[in-house]
């Protein structure tokens, strides 16, 4: 079995009187890539966001490599930099164009040569069709684009685990794939993933294990086959099916 | 062709005054700019603050002051304080002190809205990549909101230019009172003189102001 990477214990979550995570455990280990599902407003996404120290947290511990993500805290950009985090709304840098946006954590936060950077940014991009625009800016590329590059921007800082907050959400539908793609052949690289998604036949593909969350704890995880084939709680099961449609005909 | 009184213009130093006119208006402008920006960048930032009082206070001096015309501020300052006071200031400080409580209003305003209309995921990308607070400050807030402030601080710096034709009402002798004072001394010779005096006044507010519109313009759709 891989090293553990990812340790989450006893994580408590709350907004307010709002209880978003209860008591969730989760160990990810290295190389895995963990779907994680459920229906809207379960925690899932708030979930990813704690994980990358953007939230505080009420009570549990989040631990990468042993070290703890505390929000706020001083040591919390370095420990950010083995994250790699992609937004459902892409958020690149509207004033920087493409090769910039993807250089700038590169050069200014881990020093790295300017030269070196842009060489691996060229190369990432090249990865994911989109060298040829790499001296644009943000507004000229489609939805699919921008967030192929938002990929390539958090790769390029080589991090150890890489969270993915519902990025194809905001698509037009002939978009999706080719960012789903991006992300198999990531996967299919031996990446560290924690893909939160609404794709469930995406889901099915690309995971070693799917983790099915509701009100703010895990219910049931599995391998996906079993999972999605035979899910072992009724809420789960519930939840599938709104997936399925009977023909109307 | 009708006689539109230009030849005024040429006579004795006539064109000379005018030009200090406009220089005088200037003048009171360009000091008010170089304090408005400063202290209106201050303002807009006090503006987003989450303390109460804070925002309280500065929301009832931009309506105060967007509230009040310009002319009744100056008569305020000018003939105002002198009275209540017993200050004497001159119309120059006077218009410089309206003019920067104005633009400064108007600043902080812009200013404000440069910074709420970024977006708080701008923030959240920008420290997931791991920057820290002053980095993400540096490399990726404050470029965008001077990005979209520029134009608009350019849009206000003509308005205050224009606005300078009030303070003749508080005996400031610049560019629009030069032209009256032409107008009436040449009333018997020139007795057409107004229109073109005024038209000369026109094209200087003109060439004074459009190459500033012309820039906004231009920052724009090269940020747009």
């Amino acid at each position: 079995m891989a090293s553990e990477l990812l340790k989450i214990e006893q994580l408590v979550k709350r907004y307010d009187e709002h209880t978003v995570i209860n008591g969730l455990d989760l160990t990810v280990h290295s190389g895995e890539v963990v779907v994680v599902i459920g229906p809207s407003g379960c925690g899932k996404s708030t979930l990813l966001r704690c994980i990358n120290g953007l939230e505080p947290i009420q009570g549990g511990s989040i631990k990468l490599s042993g070290d703890e993500i505390i929000h706020g805290s001083k040591n919390l950009p370095a420990l950010r930099q083995k994250i790699g985090m992609v937004f459902q709304s892409y958020e690149l840098f509207p004033h920087l164009s493409v090769i910039d946006n993807i250089t700038l954590a590169p050069v200014k936060v881990q020093k790295r040569s300017k030269g070196e950077a842009e060489e691996e940014a060229l190369r990432l991009l090249e990865r994911v069709g989109l060298k040829d625009k790499a001296k644009q800016y943000p507004r000229q590329l489609s939805g699919g684009q921008k967030q192929r590059v938002a990929i390539v921007r958090a790769l390029c800082m080589h991090p150890e685990v890489m969270l993915f907050d519902e990025v194809t959400a905001a698509l037009d539908p002939e978009m999706v794939r080719e960012v789903l793609d991006v992300m198999l052949n990531l996967a299919k690289q031996g990446r560290t993933m924690i893909i939160v998604t609404h794709e469930m036949q995406f889901a099915e593909a690309v995971a070693d294990r799917v983790i099915f969350i509701d009100k703010g704890n895990i219910i049931e995880e599995g391998r996906p086959k079993e999972f999605f084939n035979s899910p072992k709680t009724e809420r789960a099961k519930q939840f599938l099916n709104i997936f399925e449609f009977e023909s109307v005909k | 062709m009708p006689d539109l009184g230009l030849e005024v213009l040429f006579k004795g130093k006539n064109m000379i005054r005018l030009l200090g006119g406009l220089w005088a208006a200037l003048k009171i402008s360009l000091i008010s700019v170089a304090l408005s920006i400063p202290l209106g960048i201050l303002l807009g930032i006090l503006m987003v603050r989450k303390e109460v009082v804070i925002r309280a206070v500065t929301r009832i001096y931009l309506e105060f002051i967007r509230i009040m015309p310009q002319l009744v501020l100056l008569f305020i300052v000018f003939f105002g304080s002198a009275r209540a006071f017993g200050s004497d200031i001159s119309g120059e400080l006077s218009s410089v002190i309206v003019f920067t409580l104005w633009g400064t209003a108007e600043m902080g305003d812009l200013v404000r809205g440069a910074i709420i209309s970024i977006p708080k995921h701008q923030y959240e990308s920008s420290a997931a990549l791991g920057l820290k607070n002053s980095q993400t400050y540096f490399y990726i807030i404050i470029p965008q909101t001077v990005r979209r402030l520029i134009p608009l601080s350019v849009n206000l710096i003509t308005r205050m230019i224009k606005t300078t034709s009030l303070v003749l009402m508080i005996g400031v002798v610049e560019v629009t009172k030069v032209a009256q004072q032409i107008i009436e001394a040449n009333r018997m010779t020139s007795p057409n003189a107004a229109f073109g005096v005024y038209l000369t006044v026109f094209l200087l507010y003109f060439i004074a102001c459009w190459p500033l519109s012309l820039l906004a313009r231009h920052l724009e759709r090269k940020w747009g």
